[in-house]
């Protein structure tokens, strides 16, 4: 199972709202 | 399944400010909590603590059969339920979109008998589950009427 996480949660929104996508929001505190 | 999203990590100590900001957005109190958001940002599911790997993609799925209820789409959402008892059986999500298939299928159809086909399916499998309990009010509910679980 390959997640391709990123830190830029801001960017990821705005490309899930113009692609129609759905987001997957980790809040984590486990060394990245 | 992890096709169907875009995924961001805020790590605590890492991005305090994120933390700060998102954390108050969406109310999250622990880690790991994980957030299933639709197109528009709104949260639709949550994850809260470690899930082993199939229990963690079944969660993504009732996730996305959530936010399709959510958003009305009943015929997508029951498909979407059926999907999660059929690839994930053993699953604690299993029980759980049993429940909501059925609730899915007669808001889509405002016919009671999917409730009580329902009730009929937790008789043969998941009988101690909490989905269980609930979905046992239903077994009267062709003779009776919807009662509360009319549509809203």
């Amino acid at each position: 199972m390959a997640i391709a996480w990123r830190r830029d949660v801001d960017a990821v929104l705005s490309e899930a709202k113009a692609q129609g996508r759905h987001v997957l929001l980790d809040f984590s505190a486990a060394p990245m | 399944m992890t096709e169907h999203f875009l995924a961001a990590r805020i790590n605590v100590r890492e991005q305090p400010e994120d933390w700060r900001r998102f954390g108050e957005r969406y109310g999250v109190q622990w880690t790991p909590t994980i957030l299933i958001l639709d197109p528009s940002g709104t949260e639709r599911h949550r994850i809260e603590g470690f899930l082993p790997a199939d229990d963690f993609l079944a969660q993504l799925a009732l996730g996305l059969a959530h936010s399709a209820f959510a958003r009305q789409q009943f015929g997508e959402a029951e498909r979407r339920f059926r999907e999660v008892v059929e690839r994930f059986p053993d699953s604690d999500a299993a029980p759980e979109a049993l429940y909501w298939a059925g609730v899915a299928r007669y808001k889509a159809t405002n016919d009671a008998s999917a409730l009580e086909q329902t009730a009929q399916a937790f008789a043969q499998r998941y009988q101690d589950s909490a989905w269980a309990k609930k979905a046992s009010v239903w077994r009267k509910q062709q003779a009776s009427g919807v009662g509360d679980h009319a549509r809203v």
